[in-house]
């Protein structure tokens, strides 16, 4: 131990110059990086400052970074002259229901891969495997067709629908269900407790926090689709906060702040939840990836 | 002999009660990836040879639509756009990430959660509010942006998404700033992996900066890089959500992308026949970048 250290102590002396050297370059990468953050950060700010500015200030050209009078005018706005409020609902309802069914139906299935023997196992594998492949981009035009079908355009069910298939899930609730050990099954079994006993009692308790990170990034996904419940929405009544906060511009007169405060409104929901849940956030990005956090 | 019958009996009745069981559990998936996944899909593949609109039937026609949209200059235009903003996005996001995650990653404490925060921010906001935010920040009338430009251009505001030449870097801008977090999660990740013995053996050396950089973190976040890369290709290949945003009232035409020309020939012209071809070919180079990254990380997978 002490003939490691002392080596250790007497270059370090000897490097001391250099050291206070890099000190003094690594201050300036710091606060590089801290400028370079609040300039990512800025754009998010100006939008939030402009939602809270009178008109008349928004297209002043002064364009103060703090506003000379707070005013809410344009929420006000927004929440009298458009259906933000049917459309936080739609949001809400649909995000929920979707996280639900996803997370439900997947740790089901993925229980079933990794724990049962039954005949299918490697079809309904592959499938996933395939699922991932294929681009939900590409199927817009079929599932239109589907959901007219049905007469399911315009309705709570025609947005959710399409958006219950999200293979991650399943793979990443696999993964971990493998990693259980078998013990604990065995234990269980010996009890006579049944399957499904196993998996809400042990398998799923045991992996609150993977099901809390899927289900923050499901509900976030859901929240923030644009381009299938753009397609299944075309009545003002039906659509969500991200669609329809595009298609309503006429109503606006000076839009500026107006159009900041439904980015606002339409933004908040997700930058709740990730500040509160910032690291399942992380935890979710990372296993959805295919990396180990 | 009457026990083992009874212990026979007994394992068929587990195996049945286990394959019931399984039934159970796998039944919602499979309805659920059976109607809205294979079924769609094969109805895809077979639309795309037929001439039919969007919704009703129509005559088979073999492969007419494939060999009428591939001569369709619209068709190309929309690919060389893509292929134009996977160049623009793909590479440049992923050296800009790599270059954050290596800032943020010699931050500690309340420092690095902070950093992180700011650039990781965006990539959780839908789509329309980065594209409301971002049309207030380059309005031609009173963007802050504008200052910027009028510098450039000789006191002189320019619309940058309505200026064709500049509509793809502006929009591809607003996306790496969208969706860099993203990367920057994967590529710290990637950093905190590399062991610390590495770099005090090579600072002992008194390897420098740069020298610490090239000859241990890249080869080592390679791996990283490689996945971060594939992973946004494919996104970018699918583009469609900001590009058709910052294209309404202008020439949408002239900047088109592939799913934006689906959704066109689809939604605004009623040729489903075309829209399915073409988002056959669509799914066709996805399919095949998807094998590849599919390789790619069963090869991480196995080291």
């Amino acid at each position: 131990m002490s003939a490691e250290a002392l080596p250790r102590v007497a270059e370090a002396s000897e490097r001391g110059g250099r050291d206070r050297a890099i000190d003094i370059g690594g201050l300036i990468l710091t606060i590089i990086t801290f400028a370079a953050a609040l300039a990512a950060f800025f754009p998010i700010y100006w939008a939030i400052i402009t939602s809270v500015k009178p008109d008349g200030e928004v297209i002043s050209g002064s364009n103060s970074l703090w506003p000379g009078r707070f005013s809410f005018d344009s929420y006000i706005h927004i929440w009298n002259n458009t259906n933000i409020a049917i459309w936080y609902v739609n949001s809400m309802v649909t995000s929920l229901i979707i996280t639900a069914l996803v997370i439900v139906s997947s740790a089901g299935c993925a229980y079933a891969l990794s724990q049962l023997d039954f005949p299918g196992r490697r079809v309904i594998y592959v499938l996933i495997l395939a699922c991932f492949m294929v681009p939900m981009q590409a199927l817009i035009v079929n599932h239109f067709v589907l959901m007219a079908q049905f007469k399911l355009l315009n309705s709570w069910a025609g947005i959710i629908l399409p958006q219950l298939i999200v293979p991650v899930v399943i793979i990443v609730y696999k993964q971990f269900f493998d990693s259980v050990p078998k013990e604990f099954r065995e234990a269980a079994q010996m009890d006579s407790a049944g399957h499904f006993k196993i998996l809400f009692r042990i398998y799923l308790p045991m992996n609150w926090g993977v099901t809390a990170a899927l289900a923050i990034i499901t509900f976030i996904g859901a929240w923030n689709a644009f381009l299938w419940p753009f397609l299944a929405a075309t009545g003002e009544a039906t659509m969500t906060v991200p669609v329809g906060i595009t298609q309503v511009k006429d109503a606006y007169g000076i839009v500026y702040g107006k159009q900041m405060a439904s980015a606002v409104a339409a933004g908040l929901p997700v930058a709740i939840v990730y500040l509160i849940f910032q690291r399942r956030v992380t935890q979710a990005i990372m296993l959805s990836a295919g990396v180990k956090g | 002999m009457i026990v083992a019958g009874k212990e026979a009996s007994h394992m068929l009745r587990d195996k049945r009660q286990e394959y019931l069981t399984a039934l159970i559990l796998i039944g919602p998936f499979v309805l659920i990836y059976g109607a809205l996944f294979v079924w769609p899909t094969i109805q895809m593949a077979l639309l795309s040879f037929t001439k039919a609109p969007l919704i009703g039937p129509g005559d088979w026609v073999g492969w007419d639509n494939y060999v009428k949209i591939l001569g369709h200059r619209l068709f190309h235009a929309a690919f060389w756009n893509t292929a134009y903003f996977v160049l623009l996005t793909v590479i440049p996001n992923t050296l800009v990430s790599l270059a954050i995650a290596l800032a943020v990653n010699r931050l500690k404490g309340w420092q690095q959660g902070f950093v992180l925060a700011c650039f990781f921010l965006p990539y959780i906001l839908p789509v329309s509010v980065v594209f409301l935010t971002w049309n207030w920040i380059i309005d031609v009338q009173y963007g802050l942006v504008q200052y910027v430009v009028r510098l450039f251009n000789g006191g002189q505001p320019i619309s940058l998404t309505r200026t064709i030449p500049l509509f793809m870097p502006s929009v591809a801008f607003v996306t790496i700033w969208w969706t860099l977090g993203f990367n920057v999660l994967l590529f710290i990740a990637g950093l905190r992996n590399i062991s610390p013995e590495i770099y005090e053996a090579a600072s002992l050396d008194s390897a420098g900066r740069w020298r610490q950089f090239s000859r241990i973190t890249w080869p080592l976040i390679w791996p990283v890089t490689a996945l971060v890369l594939t992973i946004q290709l494919i996104a970018q290949l699918k583009i469609f959500d900001q590009v058709y945003l910052f294209s309404i009232g202008g020439r949408q035409d002239a900047t088109i992308v592939l799913v934006q020309y689906i959704y066109k020939l689809a939604f605004q012209q009623n040729k489903g026949g075309e829209a399915a071809s073409a988002a056959m070919l669509l799914f066709g180079m996805i399919i095949i970048l998807s094998v590849l990254q599919y390789q790619l990380l069963r090869a991480r997978g196995q080291k």
